[in-house]
């Protein structure tokens, strides 16, 4: 702020009034709409006959554009295709876009052609009015409120207002209640059968994602990373297995157990350095699945959380904020794996209720 | 008996008249008498058919807006003729070789059915998802153009809260949309969603439970966000629309200064025929640009994700181009989260997705409301701003677009960092910086620009424009002289309306109505309005065209608010 300001450089601009006039706004004369330059069509005649044509000429176009769509629709067999440009286009796709997507840019063209080139030219000026009502409307307008106010009562008979709002504002109640049934309520009962439970359980064999064969800690090799799914997921069919395929996909990975932490706690939850994850992310839910053999990181490609399998999961980079839950493994009597247990706290993302004191930090024993 | 009463073979509204030379209607008659006297069509051609619209290309953002949501309509109808919202598993029996045997949901295999089996169903799906993203991008830029140019002034501050719950839904519009195939990418997008919702503090997993039917993915979804995507918000936004278009023929259009354009009239083309002619082609033309794109440019090909499966997922997977940014932010954010006895609070989910959302369009909607408070201008505004007018606005504006812009690069950290060859930490790490550094950035910046342009426009007003002319003096100073600039240019670079800082802190407003928080509005009028350059008054620009060329460094000459000083010590440096 310049002290030296003076108001006489800036007129009235201070001064801020509903009245528009109050301000000058209008340090130079308004010169009126510029004066009417005549377009080359209006005043060559060729070139207005050339625009003419042109105009026709494209409305003529649509229909034969029109026909021949509906030849292709008939004609043209749904397998053929056109390459075009090194790109395979379905033929019919193409075809129909093509000879539609014409024939209605052309409509357009023409319609905007005439328009500009045809069409007068002439700038209109049109009043504006202020938005609002005019004092004397106004008046009127607050009179007739006032008589309906006066009629109705509601001056007199005060609890009428409030009886109305009342018995408006109770009805919204039922009416929102009557949406108690979109779903089941997560209450703690719920939860424990829902989100906080997979159906991994201990004696659960660990089988191959896509073929269900169960697998062998011999099948695994140092660095290798095998997507897992427990066996009974097979024994459920539709949305009820996509519910469970949600939560219960693993990760299993073969590590060299000298390369790793393994704190004391999970000593018994690997098979030789043969580790099991949960596959879905603590941050949105994503299945992870970019494996950094090297550094034993698994990356999500959603969000690019990084967890380092190699150090009981915790997160080292991104923005998931929970260690990925470890399942604890073993082996049965015929050398194939098997979960322990189901998973020791939730899988998937976090949720108000989810107790996270449990899961595992970096340095816990 | 009473007798017949006697029929009237004319109307009396019949309106005899001359038969004109040109062709046209002779007389109100026929048909369009008939519906007159039923509905009163006169009335409605009297008031709009030859209402005057202005022109200016930044006009037809908007209209781009319209039209593609019309093309939307119409080909949403025809996909809901095949389009089966059903998550029931079926296994495909149809014509795409590949996914022959595959179990899928009855909405993924009809979704391939319109896209290999109906004729034209490929190339309408197409176009569909092509009007979605151009709907959202072309709602976007209008509305990026009535902020800078100031549309959103009095009266017109309830439209653009309206555009702004447009736009909000439109994202809305767009997400149900493209969830609906249940395609790999589309499911993967919906896991996030689920992430999203089950974020929210102490709601968040009712929330889950009530909007999947119970876990995710639950088995009733996509039935549910058929409702949305094809009554729900389409219904919403017919009637938003509706009344964006009635306050609009109401209000009349903004239009741009320039000369005999005024606050109080409107210049341009009649409805009739000029602006239906240009406005109803340009449907046509956005109509068939949209049918080409859908006929040569493959969007999302769901074939090629193939059926969701909550175990698989494919790496570069990004949404639709305007969810990119909330994608963006939910990557970089850090991984935050607060573990209170047995409770979870996911900061890292929730504050950059559910709140960011929010805070976006909570700061929209109050925009104009915080301008008016600032200013306290009460006036109507049909005269749209140039954006180096107001140049503290205008650097808001762009720092909002650069904050936006670096959360929607974030969204695609990965493949910045396998394009480029770069580490995709360094990437994460840099944008969580970029996002709060770059809008800072580009204010300061924008703001030169336009006080620059300002100045420019007062150089060009007080001495006119260069004219290529040298002229050397007797003692060998070289000067060029300036050939002053026409009054139209005069007049529409002088239309700002211009306030001056707050000089004190008032109290009450010019009707003795206390002002709310008083010290924080003086202080933000004088960081809004301090460093505007003053355009010229009448008596400045008299005096400056009496003297016809370098002007003496009167007090009337000078005028910039903040560098007074400076103007004098460069005129003086001139002579």
């Amino acid at each position: 702020m310049s002290s030296t300001r003076n108001n006489d450089l800036t007129p009235a601009r201070s001064e801020q009034s509903d009245d528009d006039e109050a301000w000058d706004q209008y340090p130079v004369e308004n010169p009126g709409i510029e004066p009417h330059v005549e377009r080359y069509t209006d005043v060559n005649k060729a070139a207005g006959d050339r625009a003419y044509r042109k105009v026709i000429t494209m409305f003529a176009l649509v229909p034969i554009l029109a026909i021949l769509f509906v030849v292709v629709y008939f004609a043209v067999p749904k397998d053929a295709a056109i390459s075009l440009l090194g790109t395979d286009f379905k033929a019919q796709t193409l075809l129909f876009g093509l000879t539609g997507g014409l024939a209605v840019l052309l409509i357009g063209v023409a319609a905007v052609t005439w328009a500009r080139d045809i069409m007068g030219d002439h700038e209109i000026s049109e009043e504006r009015h202020p938005a609002g009502t005019d004092p004397a409307d106004r008046k009127d307008a607050l009179a007739m409120v006032n008589a309906g106010v006066s009629e109705s009562n509601v001056g007199r008979r005060k609890l009428l207002l409030g009886g109305l709002g009342g018995a408006l504002g109770i009805v919204a109640v039922p009416a929102i209640v009557l949406f108690a049934d979109m779903g089941p309520w997560p209450v703690k009962a719920v939860r424990r059968e829902t989100i906080e439970r997979t159906i991994w359980a201990e004696g659960v064999r660990l089988v191959n994602d896509v073929t269900y064969r169960p697998l062998k800690a011999s099948d695994l090799e140092i660095g290798q990373l095998v997507n897992a799914e427990p066996e009974n997921l097979k024994d459920l069919h539709s949305h009820e297995q996509l519910v469970e395929k949600a939560k219960s996909a693993i990760v299993i990975v073969r590590m060299d157990p000298h390369t790793i932490k393994i704190p004391d706690s999970r000593k018994d939850w690997q098979v030789g350095g043969i580790l099991a994850y949960s596959k879905i992310c603590t941050h949105v839910g994503c299945p992870i699945s970019l494996w950094e053999q090297q550094t034993h990181h698994l990356l999500c490609p959603c969000h690019q959380s990084t967890f380092d399998l190699g150090n009981s999961g915790v997160v080292v980079f991104g923005p998931a904020a929970r260690s990925l839950p470890q399942l604890p493994i073993t082996t049965d009597s015929e050398g194939y794996l098997i979960a322990r247990s189901g998973f020791t706290v939730p899988v998937a993302p976090s949720y108000f209720e989810r107790d996270s004191r449990n899961d595992y930090k970096d340095g816990d024993r | 008996m009473a007798r017949p009463a006697k029929i009237s073979t004319t109307s009396e509204y019949d309106v005899p008249s001359t038969p004109p030379e040109e062709p046209g209607f002779r007389q109100f008659s026929g048909f369009p008498a008939w519906l007159d006297e039923r509905v009163g069509v006169g009335k409605i051609v009297k008031f709009g058919l030859r209402k005057v619209f202005p022109d200016h290309w930044s006009f037809l953002l908007g209209e781009i807006a319209l039209y593609s949501f019309i093309v939307l309509l119409l080909t949403g109808v025809f996909l809901t003729i095949w389009f089966k919202p059903s998550m029931a598993e079926v296994e495909y029996t149809g014509t795409y070789q590949l996914m022959r045997g595959l179990p899928m949901s009855e909405a993924f295999e009809s979704a391939l059915r319109i896209s290999f089996d109906i004729r034209g169903g490929l190339l309408v799906r197409q176009i569909h998802h092509w009007a979605a993203i151009l709907f959202v991008a072309a709602l976007t830029a209008h509305m990026l153009r009535v902020f800078f140019t100031g549309a959103f002034r009095k009266p017109r501050e309830l439209n653009w809260l309206i555009g702004v719950g447009l736009m909000a839904l439109s994202l809305i519009a767009g997400f149900s949309g493209y969830s609906l195939p249940d395609d790999l990418l589309s499911g993967t997008g919906l896991r996030f969603v689920d992430g999203l919702i089950r974020s929210i503090p102490l709601i968040g997993t009712w929330a889950e439970f009530f909007v999947f039917g119970g876990e995710f993915p639950g088995s009733i979804l996509i039935s549910r966000l058929y409702m949305v995507h094809i009554l729900l918000i389409p219904g919403i936004l017919l009637a938003l629309i509706a009344a964006h278009m009635t306050l609009l023929v109401y209000h009349k259009h903004t239009q741009f200064p320039g000369p005999g354009r005024t606050d109080k009239n409107v210049v341009g083309y009649p409805l009739f025929p000029v602006y239906m002619a240009k406005a109803g082609g340009f449907f046509f033309i956005v109509f068939g640009v949209l049918i080409l794109m859908g006929a040569l440019m493959t969007i999302n090909p769901v074939w090629v994700f193939g059926p969701y499966n909550p175990a698989q997922v494919t790496a570069g997977s990004q949404p639709d181009w305007y969810m990119g940014w909330v994608e963006g932010a939910v990557r970089i954010m850090p991984g935050w989260e607060s573990h209170w006895g047995g409770t979870t609070w996911s900061w890292n989910v929730f504050v950059p997705s559910v709140l960011l959302m929010g805070l976006l369009f909570t700061v929209l909607g109050l925009y104009p409301f915080i301008e008016r408070w600032i200013t306290r201008d009460n006036s109507e505004h049909h005269l749209l701003d140039r954006p180096r007018d107001v140049p503290t606005r205008t650097a808001l504006g762009v720092a909002g677009m650069t904050c936006y812009a670096m959360f929607w690069i974030a969204g695609g950290n990965d493949i910045l960092a396998t394009h480029f060859k770069v580490s995709l930490n360094a990437v994460t790490y840099f944008m969580r910086v970029a996002v709060f550094v770059a809008p800072i950035i580009a204010f300061i910046v924008t703001k030169r620009i336009c006080l620059g342009l300002q100045r420019k426009d007062r150089e060009r007003l007080l001495h006119g424009g260069e004219s290529g002319v040298i002229d050397r003096s007797l003692i060998g100073g070289y000067s060029e002289a300036h050939t002053p600039i026409s009054q139209d240019e005069a007049w529409t670079i002088t239309q700002q309306r211009q306030f001056e800082p707050a000089a004190e802190v008032e109290t009450v407003d010019a009707d003795g109505q206390p002002i709310k928080w008083p010290k924080l509005r003086a202080r933000l009028s004088r960081w809004y309005f301090s460093s505007d350059v003053a355009k010229p008054s009448r008596a400045a620009l008299e005096a400056a065209h009496h003297h016809d060329g370098p002007a003496e460094p009167t007090d009337i000459e000078s005028g910039t608010k903040a560098d007074i000083l400076d103007d004098q010590l460069e005129t003086d440096a001139h002579r």
